[in-house]
Parts: C-alpha cells; structure tokens; sequence
C-alpha cells in the first residue's frame, strides 16, 4: 500500500454523518481497481487524487461535524485543485448560505440552499406534492464531460427537502423540475456536484460515477 | 415529473426470503441478494426488506444481508422488524441501509420517531402504519401482526409521526394483506391527503390495476407488493409499464 496514496485513490470523506457505505461500494464497482478509501484523515484527502464529498441529514449537524473533526481546510483545499465530486448535502455545503437551521456554508460557490416552497406543493390536479422531494426524476443537463453515456432525460433518485438557488447561472450543470424547476448539478472547472444520489440511481447513477472516476478536468 | 415508485417486498427470516398469509403457511422463496438484484434489473425503484425474525439472536443474521446487498445493489434500500431503539437505526445504516423502517416501537415509544430523525434525518425514518377498519371510514392502528389494537386513529397517527419527524409512511391494511384483492384505496387516500410526507401503499395487491389503483385513487406516492412478484406472476417491468399505459408516470 505504501506509495499508493498518489497512485489514484479516491478519497470518501466521512464526517460522521451517517452510512458512507452505499457511496463507497458503488464507487469501487466502478473504479477498475483504483482504491476507495472512506476517511476523516485529512491527510489522506490531501494525498488523494480525487475527493468525493458526500453529505446527509441536516445541514447545520453536517457543517458542526466537518469543523469538530477538523476536515473543513481539507474540504476547501481538494475543491481548489483536484477533481472533486459533491453529492447531496455535500452540493448544498459548497453554497454560502443554507436555510436549513439559518447557517454558513463553505462558500466556495456564490448563492444559497432554499426549501421547497410551501405555497407551490401542487399539480394542477390539486394533488399534494410531498416534500422530502423523493424518488427517481428526470434531469435536464446541461453538457459537461459528467454526463457522458447518460441520456438527457434520464431519472436518478433524489431525497432531500432543500435545494441550492446558484448566483452564477454558468454554475448550473442539471435542473430538474418538483413543484418548481430547480438546479439538481452544479460544476465549474474541478468541481462537479449534484443533488441526487448517484450511488443509489443504478445504471446511469455508476455511469456518472464511472464518468468522475476517469474525469480529468 | 416525479415518478411513482413501484417497491418489491422481500420478508426475510432466517437469511431466506419467504411469504405467507397472515404469517402462516410460509413459503420459501429464494435468496434475498439474488432476488434484490433481479428486482433491479427489472427496474424496480426501490427494495424494502422485513425482517421477520421472530428470535432475537438471529437479529444479526439482516444485517449481513444488508451489507452484501449494498455491494451490488445500486438502488434505494429500506429494512424494517425488530426496530426498536436508534441504536437499531444506525447500526442497519451503517450496513448500507437507505432508510429505516419502525412499527410496534413507534406506537410504544413516539419520542423513538422523533430522536431517531432528528440523530440521522427524517429521510431516513419511515414510519410503517398497520391500520385495520373498525368502522365506516375509520381504521384503528394495530400492532403485533395485527393481533393488538391499540386504538390510535391510523389518519391522526399518520400526522402525528410527520410532526415528530418521520419522512415516509408504509401504510399497510391488515384487512387486505394477503387477501390479494387490492388496496384499501379509502384508506390510502385519507392517510396520504392528511400528511405532507409521501406514503407506500401496502396490503393487497393481486393484480396490476390494483398497484394503478393505489397512485391514481388511492393517491399513492409509491406502492409496495411482495407475491405478485416473488412467484413470477408478473416483473416489475410488466407492472411499470401497465401503469405508463394509464398514464402514470414511472421510470421506464
């Protein structure tokens, strides 16, 4: 193992928020080899070769545990120079401002994560959209090397109440549509980050993942 | 649009998936791992396991299969029975569980609802209801199979764990499970109305109008069935398809 630390290990980081297991396993079906490492070492970050930034639960409990174990210069570091995928949460972190529980986020992206609004929860038909938005809906993307093999179009599953509202409009990378249409992907030159759960989407969810794995931005 | 989500049911016991009627009578029905991996390749949106283990010390025997389950099973993954502490909660997370479902617990301990989504997120906590009608346009909460009432309101019980912070409800008739003549769509539609929070529909199923049924009548956000699809009756695909014929959005 010595040695393999620069040799194309992807680095999962893990904050303590929950089950990290779902989004290492589908990383190593497709990862042809390349280590997966699940780590709150911010050494190990710093020597990876690509970061992936996972997140769950709420945004306050998630930006407390990133500084209690010390990882949130790690975080900022690996989004400033190695590719660096951010799923769920961890997409809404890169943001400067979350909703949920009123609190700073990382800052690396101008704009802010809002809640479904109340007030638009409807069909037409009067029937209720429930919120947590959850399950499979269609994401409108917008080119980038992330997509490649996936269809436009094509359904990954979403849970989650909140979403990110991007100040810079060349940020948005996917959008999708639940009552309103909101941005689910997000990306600029090293980073790419998506609301849904790529682990959890089947085939075209490990396709994107494979697409990360192999991305040289 | 958001797609209505058809979710197979595997009942688990002694690391074997089996069914019966009204927990009698149970038949054998494969290998939990291969059965989840065909369920995905259907194109099924979700897998839920029940843990019907009756003793306590095979309880560890799920979370095995939950761990080898997440290694090749790349969709959403919910496991319920026994399910009583938070401790339960996370230690089936950590395995590789999406969400959590509580039963029994939930009726005996709310506050179990409330500590549980506030430690790992709501959209982790489902709250599974056993409802059985006690008179025209009511239905009682019951738990242990069904054998105890416990004279909970199943509407107002379902508003009550959204406001402690449940994020999904597995609403099962006692009075249709097993009978294989369709949902209560009476008592679907009255939960799912009442709640903000998506309900699986459950209980019932016998043929594929009924799974249509429950989304389009019964208002549904999801439907859950277990031996329509065990037995090879009909795929998952069959099912998805027949309710895209009618109009329901699915993913195809």
């Amino acid at each position: 193992m010595a040695g393999s630390m620069d040799s194309g290990t992807i680095a999962v980081i893990d904050y303590g928020m929950g089950n990290l297991r779902s989004v290492s396993k589908a990383l190593e079906h497709v990862a042809g080899g390349k280590p997966v490492i699940v780590t709150s070492d911010p050494a190990v970050v710093a020597a990876a070769e690509r970061v992936v930034f996972p997140g769950q639960g709420a945004m306050p409990d998630c930006m407390a545990e990133l500084d209690a174990r010390g990882l949130r210069a790690a975080v900022l570091q690996a989004a400033r120079e190695k590719p660096f995928l951010g799923i769920c949460v961890g997409e809404q972190m890169l943001f400067q401002h979350s909703d949920e529980g009123d609190v700073p986020a990382l800052g690396i992206f101008p704009g802010n994560v809002v809640r479904f609004p109340d007030d638009r929860m409807a069909l037409p038909s009067g029937e209720r959209l429930k919120v947590p938005h959850m399950g499979w809906n269609e994401v409108r993307q917008t080119p980038h090397a992330l997509w490649n093999g996936i269809t436009d179009g094509a359904r990954f599953y979403f849970v989650h109440s909140y979403f990110v509202q991007p100040a810079d409009p060349a940020l948005v990378k996917g959008t999708c549509d639940y009552g309103v249409p909101f941005t689910c992907a997000v990306g600029r030159d090293n980073i790419f980050a998506v609301q849904f759960h790529p682990e959890k989407s089947a085939r075209d969810g490990l396709q994107l993942l494979k697409n990360f794995v192999e991305w040289h931005p | 649009m958001l797609a209505k989500r058809i979710i197979p049911c595997l009942d688990v016991t002694a690391g074997r998936v089996v069914k019966g009627t009204n927990f009698v009578d149970l038949r054998d029905a494969g290998d939990p791992i291969e059965i989840a991996r065909r369920y995905d390749e259907q194109g099924a949106d979700e897998v839920t396991f029940l843990d019907i283990t009756a003793s306590s010390d095979q309880r560890d025997i799920i979370l095995h299969i939950v761990e080898a389950c997440a290694e090749q099973v790349f969709i959403p993954l919910t496991v319920g029975g026994g399910v009583r502490k938070v401790e339960d909660v996370r230690r089936l997370l950590n395995a590789g569980a999406d969400k959590v479902s509580m039963n029994t617990a939930a009726v005996q301990n709310p506050d179990l609802v409330f500590d549980a989504s506030s430690k790992v997120g709501s959209q982790c906590i489902v709250v599974a209801i056993d409802a059985k009608q006690v008179a025209q346009g009511r239905w009682h909460v019951f738990t242990h199979g069904g054998r105890n009432d416990t004279g909970l309101d199943a509407i107002e019980w379902a508003k009550r764990v959204e406001s402690l912070g449940a994020g999904e409800i597995l609403l099962t008739s006692m009075d249709r499970d097993g009978t294989k003549n369709g949902f209560d769509l009476a008592l679907t539609r009255g939960v799912s109305d009442a709640v903000g929070i998506p309900v699986i529909a459950s209980g019932g199923v016998g043929n594929l109008q009924h799974l249509a049924d429950g989304v389009s009548e019964g208002r549904a956000d999801a439907v859950l069935a277990a031996s329509i699809f065990h037995f090879g009756e009909y795929t998952v695909r069959q099912a998805k398809e027949y309710m895209a014929a009618r109009g329901i959005e699915v993913r195809l």
